[in-house]
C-alpha cells in the first residue's frame, strides 16, 4: 500500500479504487484528510496515512471528520473527508449547511456505497445527498476514474465554492485495476482563514442571502456538467437499444452489450439533460442503468424522454452482467445463456467470532442470564445474534444500542415487565455516537444494564485505532479515554461502574445477574484486546483430555471456532432420561491459549499440554 | 478463454490467503501485459465467513466480475468450498481443489452436514477436477503456510503464459520483503505445480 508514496508521474500500478483516491489526494496537494474506519471506504485513509504530505486523522465519527475538513477548508487548506454511505447520514447536519455557506479550499467528501450489502446494515444511494444538498457528484467506474476525478473534484470545488461529492461503491472501492499516474504533488497555499461573520455565521439573516446564490450556483454546474469529459458518448454499432450509465454498472453494461451505444456518466450530478436528450434520439430505445435508486431515470422522465430503466432491471443490489443479461436480452428479442451446472447444496458458513474473541465471555454470560431484552449495536458483537449465543435481540445504527435500550425500558409492553434491559456496544462504537445516549438514559432516570465491551480496537474493520486504544492513526502514542471515569462523569454511579476480566466466565456471569437486579443504571466495561491485533498476547494452545471429557458440551457453548465436536453419544441419566453428549476437541493451529473454555470446564478435561521433551538428533559424521 | 479474457475464481475461507494468490495472478498478468481487473467479496470474511476474489485479465477488461459458468480456473483452498462455487466454471474449466476440510461451527454443532466427498461431487458435475493435499505438502516443507504458494504452482500450467512468469512474481516478491522465505517458496511453488497434475 505505502510504495505509492515514491511512485513516479506516468508509472502504472494496479491499485484499489480507494488506494487511487489517496494518491490523487495527495498529488492534489490535500492538507487534512479526515475518517471514520467503515467498509468499503476505510482503506482510503488508510492509504493516505502513507503520504507525509497529508496531515490525517482517524475522527470519533463521520460527522466530526467533514466538520474537520471543513475547518482546514475555510483555512484555505484542500481537504478531504471519506466514509462509507452510512457515514454519509452522520455527517449530513454538517455538510447540509457548509453547503449553503460554501467552502474556501477544496473540499471532496468520498462516499462508499455498499451495493449489495457485503458488510452493511442496508443499502443506500448516496446520489441523493448530491440533490438534497446542492452539490455536483463526480462518479468514478474504476481505479483510473477514481483517481481522475478525485484530482478534478478539488478543481471543481473551489471553483464553485462547493463540497464536492465523489461517489464510490464497493467495485470501485475494492477493485483492483490499472492506473496510469499523471504527476507529483502540487502544493496549494492556503491564505489562512479570512473572517466574514456574513458568509460563515450561518444564522437565518445570513443563511437566507445564500439560498439563491446556492440555486444559481446549481444552475453554472448543470452547465459545467453539459461540457464536462466526465461525460461522455461511447459509440456504438448497434442502436436497438442505447444506455445511460455511470458508476461500475457502465463496466457491467459495456461487457454485456459490447454493441451498444453509452452515455456514460461520470459527472453525474447534476446531470448533462440536453447532450442525453440529443443521445436519445440516437438509439431507439434508451435505458438507464443505475446502481441504485431511479433517480436519473426520473429526471429524465421528468424532462419528457421516454426512458426503460427499473421497471425492466432490479431496484437494488449490483446490475452486474449475469443480472443485465436475464433483464434486458428478452427486450431484444435474443437467447441468453444460463449456466447449465446446477447449485450443488453445501452448508452455509456465516462469520463467526474468532478465538479467544473478548466477545466470547459477555456473550456466553448472556446466553446463561434468562428474562433479556439485548439491545445491540454495529461491530463484531453483532454476530452475538447468531449461532451459539442467540443472545443478541436488535442492531440498528452506530450508537443506538443506548437509545433504544432506553426507550425500550421507557416503553416496556406486557411482555416486557418481567424483562431486564440490557444494551451491548463496543469502544469505538460508544465513542462514535453511544456516549450521548447513556447520557441522555441517565440524564432522564432510565434503567438499563450496558455492557461497554472494550477490545481496544474498531475491530470488524479490520482494528484500527480510537481515543480508546492509546494510538493514533500512525501507530503514534495518543491520549487514551478512560472509559469508567468517563461514564462516572456521564453520571453513572461509582458502584454500578463495574471492570471486568472477560475471559473470567463466572465473574462474567455473576456480574450480569447482580447489574440486572439493580433500580439504576449500571455499566460493565471488559479490558481484553480484540485477538487479531498486535495488543493481543498468545499463549500455548490447550488441549482436551479425552478420557476425562464426560461430553457436557459447555465448551462449545462458548462458541470460540477453535472448539468443535470430536464425537456424540447417547447416554442414559440415573433419572432414566436419555441424554445427548457432545466429547470436545481443541484445534491446536487455532487455539491462542486464553483459557476461557477453561472455566467452563468442571471435570478438568481442557490443558495445555506439558512441551514434549526435545529429543536431539545428532547429525552423522 | 472467449474474447481473449481468462477468467480466474479463487476461493476459499477468510484467513486462508485467497486474496494474496489473486493478487499474485493478477501482478503476474499484469507484468504479462494484460488488461487486469482483480474483485472480491470480503468484508466480514476474517471471521470465519466464506472469500472469493475473481481476477479477469486479457486485452480489455471491462466488469471485474466473473459470471456464472465463465470461470476457466477455479482454486479451491477448501474442498466445500470449490464445490458452493463450482456454478461459476465453464464446462470446459479445470478446478484445483486443496482436500483440506474445514468445518464451521454451524456444521461441528450438528446444524448442517459437510459433504461426504466434495471432490467426486465436484467431478461428477463434468469438470475436470485435480485435487491433493497442499497442506500435507507444505508440512512436509516444514512450513505450514506455504499453502498458499503451492496451490499457485499447482495451478501455474493452466494459465495462458508461462509457469515461470507466476514463480517468478512470487519469489521476487519474496526476494524484495522477507528473503529468508523465497527459497523455500520456490521450492514449494515446484511441489504445487507437480502436485496440480494429479487426478
Amino acid at each position: 500500500m505505502n510504495a505509492m508514496v515514491h511512485a513516479k508521474a506516468e508509472s502504472r500500478h494496479l491499485l484499489s479504487g480507494n488506494e487511487a483516491v489517496a494518491r490523487a489526494a495527495w498529488e492534489a496537494g490535500v492538507r487534512v484528510a479526515a475518517a471514520y474506519p467503515g467498509t468499503p471506504a476505510t482503506e482510503i485513509l488508510e492509504s493516505i496515512a502513507f503520504y507525509p504530505d497529508i496531515y490525517s486523522e482517524w475522527s470519533v465519527n463521520e460527522k466530526v471528520a467533514v466538520e474537520v475538513a471543513i475547518g482546514a477548508s475555510l483555512a484555505g487548506s484542500r481537504a478531504l473527508a471519506a466514509m462509507k454511505h452510512v457515514g454519509m447520514n452522520v455527517a449530513s447536519d454538517a455538510f447540509m449547511t457548509q453547503s449553503l455557506a460554501g467552502v474556501v479550499g477544496g473540499l471532496v467528501m468520498v462516499v462508499a456505497d455498499d451495493v449489495g450489502l457485503s458488510s452493511s446494515q442496508n443499502e443506500q444511494d448516496s446520489r441523493y445527498w448530491g440533490r438534497f444538498g446542492h452539490m455536483p457528484i463526480l462518479e468514478p467506474a474504476d481505479s483510473q476514474e477514481a483517481y481522475d476525478m478525485v484530482k478534478q473534484a478539488f478543481v471543481l470545488s473551489e471553483e464553485h465554492e462547493t463540497p464536492v461529492i465523489v461517489r464510490m461503491t464497493t467495485r470501485v472501492c475494492h477493485v483492483k485495476a490499472m492506473v496510469t499516474f499523471g504527476g507529483e504533488r502540487i502544493e496549494h497555499r492556503a491564505l489562512g482563514f479570512q473572517k466574514n461573520s456574513q458568509r460563515w455565521v450561518m444564522t437565518p439573516a445570513n443563511a437566507k442571502p445564500r439560498l439563491p446564490l446556492m440555486h444559481e450556483r446549481d444552475r453554472v454546474l448543470r452547465a459545467t456538467s453539459e461540457a464536462s469529459d466526465f461525460n461522455a458518448i461511447v459509440k456504438g454499432s448497434d442502436r436497438r437499444i442505447g444506455f445511460v450509465t455511470s458508476g461500475p454498472a457502465f463496466m457491467h453494461v459495456r461487457e454485456t452489450f459490447p454493441n451498444a451505444p453509452v452515455f456514460k456518466l461520470g459527472f453525474s450530478h447534476p446531470a448533462p439533460l440536453e447532450r442525453i436528450r440529443a443521445f436519445a434520439g440516437e438509439v431507439d430505445t434508451l435505458i438507464v442503468v443505475e446502481e441504485t435508486e431511479p433517480l436519473l431515470e426520473i429526471e429524465l422522465r421528468a424532462v419528457g424522454l421516454d426512458v426503460r430503466g427499473k421497471d425492466i432491471l432490479p431496484r437494488f443490489g449490483e446490475l452486474a452482467p449475469n443480472v443485465l443479461r436475464p433483464a434486458l436480452k428478452p427486450l431484444l428479442g435474443e437467447p441468453y445463456e444460463v449456466a447449465t451446472r446446477h447449485q450443488i447444496e453445501v452448508f452455509p458458513r456465516p462469520p463467526t467470532m474468532c478465538a479467544s474473541c473478548p466477545h466470547l465471555g459477555p456473550y456466553f454470560a448472556l446466553s446463561h442470564v434468562r428474562n433479556l431484552n439485548i439491545i445491540g449495536d454495529i461491530g463484531c458483537y453483532t454476530l452475538g445474534a447468531g449461532h451459539p449465543w442467540n443472545a443478541l435481540d436488535t442492531c440498528t445504527c452506530m450508537g443506538a444500542s443506548l437509545s433504544m435500550a432506553h426507550g425500550m425500558d421507557k416503553g416496556r409492553g406486557e411482555s416486557d415487565e418481567q424483562k431486564h434491559i440490557v444494551a451491548v456496544i463496543g469502544d469505538s462504537t460508544f465513542l462514535h455516537m453511544g456516549m450521548q445516549g447513556l447520557l441522555n438514559m441517565i440524564y432522564n432516570r432510565g434503567n438499563v444494564t450496558v455492557l461497554l465491551l472494550d477490545n481496544r480496537s474498531v475491530g470488524m474493520t479490520g482494528g484500527q485505532e480510537n481515543p480508546g486504544t492509546g494510538q493514533d492513526l500512525h501507530g503514534l502514542p495518543a491520549p487514551r479515554v478512560d472509559f469508567a471515569k468517563l461514564a462516572e462523569a456521564l453520571g453513572i454511579r461509582p458502584e454500578r461502574i463495574r471492570m471486568v476480566d472477560p475471559y473470567e466466565l463466572p465473574t462474567m456471569v455473576k456480574l450480569v445477574r447482580e447489574e440486572i437486579k439493580m433500580a439504576e443504571p449500571s455499566i460493565i466495561i471488559t479490558n481484553r484486546p480484540c485477538s487479531l491485533t498486535e495488543r493481543f498476547e498468545r499463549f500455548k494452545p490447550y488441549t482436551v483430555l479425552d478420557d476425562k471429557c464426560t461430553g457436557c458440551g459447555n465448551c462449545i457453548d462458548l462458541g470460540c471456532p477453535a472448539i468443535s465436536v470430536a464425537r456424540r453419544q447417547t447416554a442414559i441419566a440415573k433419572s432414566g432420561k436419555t441424554k445427548a453428549l457432545v466429547f470436545a476437541r481443541i484445534d491446536a493451529n487455532a487455539c491462542t491459549g486464553c483459557h476461557m473454555c477453561v472455566e467452563t470446564c468442571a471435570p478438568e478435561a481442557i490443558v495445555q499440554p506439558l512441551p514434549a521433551p526435545t529429543i536431539r538428533i545428532q547429525p552423522h559424521g | 478463454m472467449a474474447d481473449g479474457i481468462t477468467n480466474i475464481l479463487v476461493v476459499g475461507i477468510g484467513g486462508q490467503g485467497v486474496m494474496t494468490a489473486a493478487e499474485m495472478l493478477a501482478r503476474t498478468a499484469l507484468s504479462q501485459g494484460y488488461d487486469v481487473k482483480k474483485t472480491e467479496v470480503a468484508g466480514m470474511a476474517q471471521r470465519g465467513g466464506v472469500v472469493s476474489s475473481h481476477v479477469r485479465f486479457g486485452p480489455k477488461v471491462y466488469s471485474p466480475q466473473i459470471d456464472p459458468g465463465a470461470a476457466d480456473l477455479l482454486i479451491g483452498f477448501e474442498a466445500a468450498e470449490a464445490l458452493r462455487w463450482q456454478p461459476y466454471l465453464r464446462m470446459t474449466g479445470v478446478a484445483m481443489v486443496n482436500t483440506l476440510r474445514l468445518v464451521p461451527p454451524v456444521v461441528s454443532a450438528g446444524l448442517y452436514d459437510y459433504p461426504a466427498d466434495p471432490i467426486t461431487g465436484l467431478a461428477a458435475t463434468g469438470i475436470e477436477v485435480h485435487a491433493f493435499d497442499a497442506g500435507a505438502i507444505a508440512d512436509e516443507l516444514g512450513n505450514s503456510k506455504l499453502v498458499n504458494t503451492i496451490m499457485l504452482g499447482a495451478i501455474s500450467d493452466y494459465l495462458p503464459f508461462p509457469a515461470e512468469a507466476l514463480k517468478a512474481c512470487i519469489v521476487e516478491g519474496f526476494r524484495a520483503y522477507k528473503p529468508r522465505l523465497a527459497d523455500i517458496n520456490a521450492q514449494a511453488f515446484d511441489a504445487g505445480r507437480s502436485a496440480g497434475h494429479s487426478q
